[in-house]
């Protein structure tokens, strides 16, 4: 052992995720518990009726089964990559469904179930992992900002814009989306420092999915993630992201309190990343089957569905009808795909400015001219 | 009608006149609100235009820009003072990642309508970090657009400009000029933004400069003069895009072109103009292009800046050598 062993031991790789409800560990929300059984929170109670629930659930379904056939394109050679949302449905589900029209989102890249709330078609999102774009929807008339893949950069962009928001003196509210990883970046805390000072109507929406790729949550941080905002001077909750139900009374009150003027809050999000990193990553590299297991417990769906079925809010009719929307789903997402037209060569330098400078029309004329000399099937 | 203003007050000016023409436009940046901004370039303008459009931030670069982003996808031209070149680099992640790349990551449907303005260059006897010329960073990302000022009124006009323009534009202005006076006609007719300008005719040696090298390059010339030669002086004005079309007409001209910049010498703004100038008037050059800049090395203590900086003897060497092929 060396003098640093003390920093390196790993204790608990997922700290609280084994007993979350276990005495010493942190407070969590919670209404749906993972046998399906609704409980009170004395704090967050949430007004959802059958048909939002039979809603939620639906959209707990379709988006798996997008992340499921997304997967199986990028096996099949048809993706780049896929980052998979497998076992964070509920978050976002719950999340996408607090936001009011007018909110406006701001994602990572694994925001899938949020994209499919704001209306976001699937193949917009496919199209990125193609190679085709860099996503191909409109942020503006979605109400969900593009895809950032830089950690945490997203956050400052969510905070800006609710600085916006309050300058046009709106009711709307800003929810930026981030990792457990992100939260050791500079930005995010700059971020949570400008949200604070200019109270701005932001909501730090935070998914730990306990696994930074291979590095457990830990090695960013040694207190509870939610405890971080105290230091901010906001509040912050942490919800079981596992359960939609909690996840949207949480995000819903936070959004209120945004559009209230009363500024940020932290949500942190307890959630488990079920699947890969994407599919470049192999984590049998760096966590137990046995812990998977366990979460495969917690699943966010398979509870809703128990209290669906055991309420008597919906039927084995009900939910094979989901099913069989899930497979049209994933046939059209299938076709749609294996449908989708690589984009032209300009395409290069056709968005790089509002007003292209005349040595990028240059290079774009030279680049239409030189591959102009290969018609004939002498460049593919 | 026509004062003769300091580029700082230019500046302040502008940036003044931005503010009343466009409700959007929000100036943000560490101590220029009640203070003024250190150089004092905002002095007076939080006072007339009150602290959600003059705002004093947190002290962090970054937060600056990429809450800039944010705002300028609601519809607002933000100005962000950087207070020193040396502090830029905490927001180049937002710069060179986000900034630059929105445009066409959104493939045109969000424009970053965000000006960065940030004092550069040497010469005023500074510390660490607050003497340095960054903008090759800068020219290098597809997606920015970077202008040096030389001039009270490119000053003047050209904050305004910038921040009139729908794509993001890196703004530097010549600190170690802030004092310098001109007259501006502030009811005139602006010069086109992204266009170089000859300054001073001449036949023998194309010098070019931006920024504040501008004067160093016409101080050289009129010292040249009294030796009989002719320099023509081209003040670049604009980094990226570069407008090399006067330069090539006058390198056809002349035969030979000397390149000045604060900026390290190794792929350098010289060193993009230097194979430009030779890929297109190979046949009218008499010599190489030459480059005078700093060396390879950080920006020295103040002490030494003197030797660092470019300065007329060095120009003119550079105007020898190139004279000697």
């Amino acid at each position: 052992m060396t003098a640093l062993s003390h920093t390196t031991e790993v204790v608990d790789p997922v700290p609280g995720a084994g007993a979350p409800h276990l005495p010493g560990q942190p407070p969590l929300v919670q209404l749906l518990t993972p046998e399906g059984e609704r409980v009170e929170h004395p704090d967050y109670s949430v007004d959802v009726g059958d048909q939002e629930l039979r809603a939620l659930y639906r959209d707990l379904v379709l988006v798996r089964r997008w992340d499921v056939e997304a997967t199986a394109l990028q096996r099949q050679g048809e993706l780049g990559i896929w980052a998979s949302l497998l076992g964070q449905e509920a978050a976002q589900v719950g999340a996408g469904h607090a936001l009011a029209a007018d909110d406006m989102a701001f994602p990572t890249y694994r925001e899938h179930g949020v994209a499919w709330v704001r209306g976001v078609d699937p193949l917009q999102v496919i199209s990125l992992f193609r190679g085709v774009d860099a996503g191909g929807w409109d942020p503006v008339a979605t109400g969900f900002n593009l895809y950032t893949v830089v950690i945490g950069a997203q956050t400052l962009h969510a905070t800006g814009y609710a600085m916006g928001v309050q300058r046009d003196c709106a009711e709307s509210a800003v929810l930026a989306f981030l990792g457990d990883g992100a939260t050791s970046q500079g930005e995010v805390n700059e971020a949570m420092i400008w949200a604070s000072s200019l109270s701005a109507p932001v909501v730090f929406f935070c998914q730990n999915n306990q696994y930074a790729i291979s590095v457990p949550i830990e090695r960013q941080s040694r207190v509870p993630l939610y405890q971080r905002a105290a230091g901010f001077g906001f509040p912050g909750v942490r919800v079981d992201g596992n359960d939609v139900l909690a996840v949207l009374a949480v995000t819903r009150a936070a959004l209120a309190a945004a559009r209230d003027g009363q500024g940020p809050t932290f949500i942190e999000a307890f959630t488990y990343r079920m699947g890969a990193h994407t599919t470049s990553d192999d984590p049998t590299r760096y966590r137990l089957a046995s812990e998977l297991e366990e979460w495969k417990l917690r699943d966010p769906i398979a509870r809703v569905k128990a209290y669906l079925a055991r309420s008597g809010i919906a039927d084995a009719d009900f939910f094979a009808a989901i099913e069989a929307e899930g497979d049209e789903l994933a046939a059209r997402i299938r076709k749609g795909t294996l449908d989708m037209p690589d984009p032209a060569g300009t395409e290069i330098f056709d968005h790089v400015y509002a007003e292209m400078p005349p040595p990028l029309a240059a290079q774009r004329a030279e680049f239409v001219e030189y591959h102009a000399g290969f018609e004939g099937g002498v460049e593919r | 009608m026509t004062e003769t203003l300091t580029i700082g007050k230019a500046l302040n000016l502008g940036l003044r006149r931005a503010l009343e023409d466009d409700p959007k436009v929000v100036l943000m940046g560490e101590d220029i609100g009640r203070l003024g901004g250190v150089f004092r370039i905002t002095d007076g303008l939080q006072k007339d235009f009150g602290d959600d459009r003059v705002v004093d931030t947190p002290l962090a670069e970054a937060g600056i820009v990429g809450t800039a982003v944010g705002l300028a996808m609601r519809g607002y031209r933000p100005v962000c003072e950087i207070q020193f070149d040396g502090f830029v680099f905490p927001a180049y992640n937002q710069l060179v990642t986000q900034v630059a790349k929105i445009h066409a990551r959104s493939r045109g449907r969000l424009a970053m309508p965000i000006v960065i303005r940030i004092p550069f260059g040497g010469g005023i006897g500074a510390v660490e970090h607050h003497s340095e010329s960054p903008e090759a960073y800068f020219a290098h990302t597809a997606g920015l657009k970077v202008v040096a000022v030389s001039t009270p009124a490119d000053a003047y006009w050209g904050i305004q400009q910038a921040i009139a323009h729908p794509d993001p534009i890196v703004f530097l202005e010549p600190k170690r000029r802030y004092w310098e006076k001109a007259a501006v006609d502030l009811d005139g007719t602006p010069s086109p933004l992204f266009a170089s300008r000859v300054v001073r005719g001449g036949d023998d040696v194309t010098v070019l400069a931006y920024g504040p090298m501008v004067k160093t390059a016409l101080q050289a010339a009129e010292a040249a003069a009294e030796e009989g030669r002719s320099l023509e002086v081209i003040d670049l004005r604009t980094i990226s895009p570069l407008d090399l079309d006067p330069v090539f007409a006058s390198v056809r001209r002349t035969g030979r072109c000397v390149v000045v910049h604060e900026a390290p010498v190794t792929l350098g703004l010289g060193a993009e103009i230097a194979a430009r100038v030779t890929e297109t008037c190979f046949h009218s050059l008499e010599a190489p292009v030459l480059r005078v800049g700093g060396y390879d090395t950080p920006y020295p203590p103040s002490k030494l800046e003197e030797e660092y900086l470019p300065d007329l003897d060095r120009v003119l060497d550079a105007v020898d050598r190139s004279m000697g092929f």
